[in-house]
């Protein structure tokens, strides 16, 4: 679950992108986070990742205290959050395989654990069968994919998707959201931020809308206005 | 998480690494190996000289005169005064009568050695001969046993043995401006291959934060990188070490000029050596990573 309770961000350059955002994220939710380039929408995603601090208000994130947890602490609640780049981050010199051991590893899984949780993703992404192959080798769907599956390897809560298809062709970005749909209904909670209107308005699912800093419409199955 | 696996992750992280930044690993090495074999260097001559040093504490005496108004009774309760004077290892006593046969035995063989045997009694005093402890404290040896009452007088020759202190002193003091340089510049080269290897790996660095991989976890593949460099170049700089030294040794045995100098063979010393290569190679090696680290990895 996450909880931004009147947060305002000040950067030291002196732009305001907070004024004040309370929202509220229940687990098993599927949501989308909208708005116009520079309204705010990575900086929330970054205070929720614990890259940034709020200049006020609080966070509260999968049951961490981010206004007040400790820096040994933030590893942890990261582990709650699987994360999905536009770019889609993987590493270029490491197999599909190796990208999600990769991954596992970093926060102590055993060989064993490994070996039984990647096909089993794998899968669930539409992958089976290609863990050999190299990112450099897959179309950008594939890749996506790739990047969903490590973000779900770990068995996070909920997965945040920073702009996922921003790099995808219109039918390609269809199917991403559809795998992220599937993967909300088998349980993980689901934050996709987007300013891509017609996919948006093609899942009828909550639609959080942000600008200058302020949320400006909340509606379960809304619609993204882009007037 | 197992302990036993994250090091072994470590371990093969950071060799891989080295050999990914094969120029900059290199250098790294090159300058560690530089840095150990001139300290080594220095330390061996040092550890010699003070062997010499030794030898000659052992073999180097002065003279204290006793008072001539002093009887032999009273001469020889001076050796007790003697021995409690700090520095003072050893006093043996000669009356002047075997001084006197031991000078004229020195000038046995000379041609006027009738002269020197009849020389009368009065011209010799009773005296001790004293070894120290600390040949560099010879001054100060002598002055307090100048102060001893019931002593007239000395003779010394303390030049040698301040020579030799100074020799060792000076090899000493540049062998430490040396080593603190060259350290410095080995902290700063395996700072750099690290902080380069944390710029190459920045988007997986950035990746494994965002998985909630540990501070210790991301950090401890570097910190493996920079012991293994360290531990490398200790390895080079031992053996290379190890050819100088003999080679070295070798000249000064069967070379003339050499002839009152013993070397120390390395076979006693080289576990000391290694020991001691091994220790610096992995505190610089661990510290330039650590602080590369430190300042690129604020996780």
């Amino acid at each position: 679950m996450i909880r931004l309770l009147d947060i305002q961000k000040t950067y030291d350059n002196g732009t305001k992108a907070l004024k004040g955002v309370s929202l509220r994220i229940d687990d098993g939710e599927f949501a989308f986070l909208v708005g116009p380039s520079g309204s705010g929408k990575s900086t929330i995603i970054k205070l929720i990742t614990g890259e940034i601090h709020p200049s006020a208000g609080r966070i509260m994130v999968n049951g961490y205290n981010l206004t007040s947890i400790r820096v040994n602490q933030l590893p942890y609640m990261r582990r709650t959050l699987g994360v999905i780049f536009q770019d889609f981050r993987l590493i270029d010199k490491k197999t599909v395989w190796e990208n999600l051991t990769f991954a596992m590893r970093a926060v102590g899984a055993s060989p064993r654990e490994i070996r039984k949780r990647i096909p089993y993703v794998l899968d669930l992404v539409g992958l089976a069968g290609k863990g050999d192959r190299y990112p450099g080798q897959l179309s950008g769907g594939e890749q996506q994919r790739v990047a969903i599956a490590r973000a779900l390897v770990n068995n996070p809560q909920m997965i945040i998707a920073d702009e996922p298809t921003g790099n995808l062709d219109p039918q390609r970005s269809l199917e991403i959201m559809m795998l992220l749909e599937k993967i909300n209904e088998l349980g993980t909670t689901m934050l996709v931020v987007t300013h891509e209107k017609e996919l948006v308005n093609r899942f009828s699912k909550r639609v959080i809308a942000i600008e200058n800093g302020r949320i400006i419409s909340d509606e379960t199955g809304g619609y993204y206005k882009n007037e | 998480m197992n302990k036993s696996r994250n090091l072994s992750y470590y371990l093969s992280e950071g060799f891989h690494s080295i050999f990914t930044h094969g120029l900059m690993s290199f250098a790294a090495v090159c300058m560690i190996v530089a840095c150990l074999l001139i300290m080594g260097s220095f330390s061996l001559v040092a550890l010699n000289l003070e062997r010499e040093l030794g030898n000659l504490e052992r073999d180097n005496e002065f003279l204290a005169f006793v008072d001539e108004s002093y009887t032999r009774e009273q001469a020889l309760a001076l050796q007790t005064v003697l021995e409690a004077v700090p520095n003072v290892s050893q006093v043996s006593f000669t009356g002047k009568e075997e001084a006197k046969v031991n000078y004229a035995d020195q000038y046995a063989s000379d041609a006027n050695a009738a002269l020197y045997s009849e020389l009368p009694d009065e011209v010799f005093r009773d005296r001790y001969s004293i070894h120290m402890e600390d040949i560099s404290q010879m001054t100060q040896t002598i002055r307090a046993v100048d102060a001893v009452e019931g002593i007239a007088g000395h003779r010394a020759a303390p030049e040698i043995a301040e020579g030799f202190v100074m020799i060792r002193n000076v090899a000493a003091g540049v062998a430490l401006v040396l080593i603190l340089m060259l350290l410095a510049i080995s902290l700063f080269i395996i700072y750099n291959t690290i902080k380069l290897g944390t710029f190459t790996r920045r988007e997986e660095i950035a990746i494994m934060k965002m998985c909630g991989a540990t501070n210790g976890f991301v950090r401890g593949p570097f910190i493996f990188e920079g012991m293994l460099l360290g531990l490398a170049g200790a390895v080079v700089a031992f053996f290379l070490q190890w050819g100088v030294y003999t080679l070295i040794a070798q000249a000064i045995d069967t070379g003339e000029a050499f002839q009152l100098l013993t070397v120390i063979p390395f076979g006693e010393m080289w576990p000391r050596v290694l020991g001691i290569f091994a220790g610096t190679g992995l505190v610089v090696g661990t510290g330039g990573s650590v602080m590369a680290i430190r300042k690129f990895l604020q996780v």
